[in-house]
């Protein structure tokens, strides 16, 4: 079932909601790349994932598989799972409590259904992705391995292994997409590790280079299907995804101070009025 | 007596492993010949993969092949699989519970001249404290082959452990099971629970104490993870008093989980024949052996130890 524009923007203002929610309910959590991933995840689990959420497999053979690396914007994961079908809506309530299968960050652990690998701990996501990629292709299986990825965590050496072994082995299922949004816990990303032009470097190590406007969800819808066709030609695809950390909430736009902390009632008050109901709260 | 390298009963089993089972895959990060994993690679090309001087990648993406259904076995130095890649495999394999196989080959001072970089003696310790990893030890060519083969049906992590230099073989074949120790010496005055490269030596060891008429059981602990409790415990109560013996530091080894196996159901005295809170050095293995403590005569002078403390 292919969404239409308007149904996607449904999703896309519901999941919003859902995100500072979930963050307001526990008083910890990651809202600020949350909000900026919103219509990638939310145009990723509606349209494109060729995926079977009513009957998940840790395998997902002969399906494409997404890996979250940047494991701490589990709220838009948790969020974009459930609205795909993964787990009940209602479930997002027990976000980072006790028992709860939807952690801190992404687990296994809990067996919730939809996360195939535990993230938090960065720069693991793209060499799990490798691994799956491999597989899918002694497989025979033609289906393709999603992974999304934090700019700063592009700092973590063990990415650049990664982004080498894809290229050198022609890892050409893999769409790799690096969220842009220039911000980290400690600042922004050009004054505490910047990277000048990361275009260059990964076109340096034979990575096909597309960008995608993040927070624009027909640039997002368009992007994708270019990134899918481009797949099978010997080269592994980076979407270079321009985001703005907070997107959708106008006080947690602007600077990286929304990365890792909490509305207070009134702030939620705020966010949430910027970003009516559509399809009904958990 | 036939000498073999264990290392080579890992590049076997896992030869083995290739034609009976095509879930089975190797990783390996450049270090294909001292793994002995080019049989593997020869005959089945499409399911090795060569990761370079990668071992965080190589962890990673063996949790991902492991995702979507293969059993990869992943081969480097015992100190880059662990230390090394603690967290990648802290995270995405233990705590995400993936079929992978950690074979780590050069643990422990018998690597030798290489020196203190290379000789891992904290790897137990390090992988033993991880929720869920199962951890083996083995002590010969045999033995090595025969765990290569077992763990494979095995679901869950495992961290197999072998070594570098030609060493007896003198394990029968078809005698390794996964956690239960083997007994290979009778004896009613001391245990000697070993594990690896030290059990030679413990059986060496019982064979003079044998001279000078002491009766010394030699136990085979080749699984760290999860200990045989009830052989331990069984073996312990008859002689009243044990020796440990293992190429690791007394820290966190196969000493370290006897002593609080004991200490919680019955309080014995204990020796611990292991590296005492040190790092290695280069030398030739029966050199680094014998100066730091791990030779035959080490392990002697502990059971006569351990049984006047009774």
């Amino acid at each position: 079932m292919t969404r239409s524009t308007s149904e996607l923007n449904e999703y896309v203002a519901q999941t919003r909601r859902d995100i500072v929610r979930m963050v307001h309910g526990v008083q910890s959590g990651h809202p600020g790349g949350s909000l900026g991933c919103t219509e990638f995840l939310t145009v990723l689990y509606q349209n494109v994932l060729r995926h079977n959420p009513a009957k998940f497999t840790m395998e997902g053979q002969n399906e494409d598989v997404f890996i979250l690396s940047n494991g701490h914007i589990s709220p838009v994961y948790y969020s974009a799972l459930a609205h795909s079908g993964y787990f009940p809506k209602s479930e997002l309530a027990t976000f980072r409590k006790l028992n709860t299968r939807l952690q801190g960050h992404p687990t296994t652990h809990e067996g919730l259904p939809g996360v195939r690998i535990a993230s938090g701990s960065l720069g693991q996501g793209l060499s799990v992705a490798c691994g799956i990629a491999q597989a899918k292709k002694l497989n025979k299986d033609e289906k393709l391995v999603y992974v999304l990825m934090g700019d700063g965590e592009l700092q973590e050496g063990q990415i650049w292994e990664a982004v080498m072994y894809a290229s050198h082995n022609k890892i050409d299922n893999i769409i790799a997409t690096v969220d842009v949004n220039g911000r980290q816990i400690d600042g922004d990303t050009k004054d505490i590790m910047g990277f000048t032009d990361l275009r260059s470097k990964f076109e340096a190590f034979n990575w096909n280079v597309i960008t995608m406007e993040g927070n624009s969800l027909d640039d997002v819808q368009d992007t994708l299907s270019k990134a899918a066709v481009l797949s099978g030609n010997d080269k592994p695809i980076c979407i270079l995804m321009n985001t703005e950390m907070g997107n959708g909430v106008d006080f947690m736009m602007g600077s990286h101070e929304w990365h890792g902390i909490a509305p207070n009632d009134e702030q939620l008050e705020a966010a949430l009025a910027q970003n009516p109901s559509t399809i009904g709260d958990y | 007596m036939e000498k073999k390298d264990t290392r080579s009963g890992f590049g076997d089993g896992l030869y083995e492993l290739g034609l009976k089972n095509e879930n089975v895959v190797g990783l390996c990060a450049d270090l294909t010949g001292s793994l002995k994993m080019n049989k593997f690679e020869n005959e089945f090309p499409k399911r090795f993969f060569q990761m370079g001087i990668a071992e965080a990648n190589m962890i990673s993406m063996a949790a991902g092949l492991a995702t979507a259904g293969k059993i990869p076995f992943t081969g480097t130095f015992a100190n880059f699989s662990t230390g090394r890649v603690y967290d990648q495999i802290r995270q995405s394999i233990a705590y995400s519970d993936k079929n992978v196989k950690i074979c780590a080959s050069h643990a422990g001072l018998t690597l030798g001249e290489d020196g203190a970089t290379h000789q891992i003696l904290e790897d137990i310790g390090l992988m033993k404290m991880l929720p869920g990893m199962t951890v083996i030890n083995p002590c010969d060519y045999n033995q090595t082959k025969a765990a290569t083969l077992a763990i494979a049906d095995h679901q869950g992590p495992v961290y197999l452990r072998f070594g570098r230099p030609k060493w007896p073989v003198f394990t029968e074949e078809n005698t390794f099971e996964i956690g239960k120790a083997l007994h290979l010496r009778q004896g009613s005055d001391v245990t000697i629970f070993a594990t690896g490269h030290l059990v030679w030596n413990s059986l060496e060891a019982a064979k003079a104490l044998a001279e000078e008429g002491i009766s010394a059981e030699v136990i085979n602990i080749h699984t760290i993870k999860p200990l045989d409790n009830k052989a331990i415990l069984d073996a312990a109560a008859k002689t009243q008093c044990v020796v440990t013996a293992e190429e690791h530091q007394m820290n966190g080894g196969l000493g370290d989980s006897i002593c609080q196996l004991l200490s919680r159901y019955n309080p014995l005295p204990v020796e611990m024949v292991a590296v005492d809170d040190s790092f290695g050095e280069s030398g030739t293995p029966e050199e680094l052996l014998e100066k730091y403590g791990l030779g035959i005569k080490d392990v002697i002078a502990a059971a006569k130890r351990a049984i006047s403390r009774k």
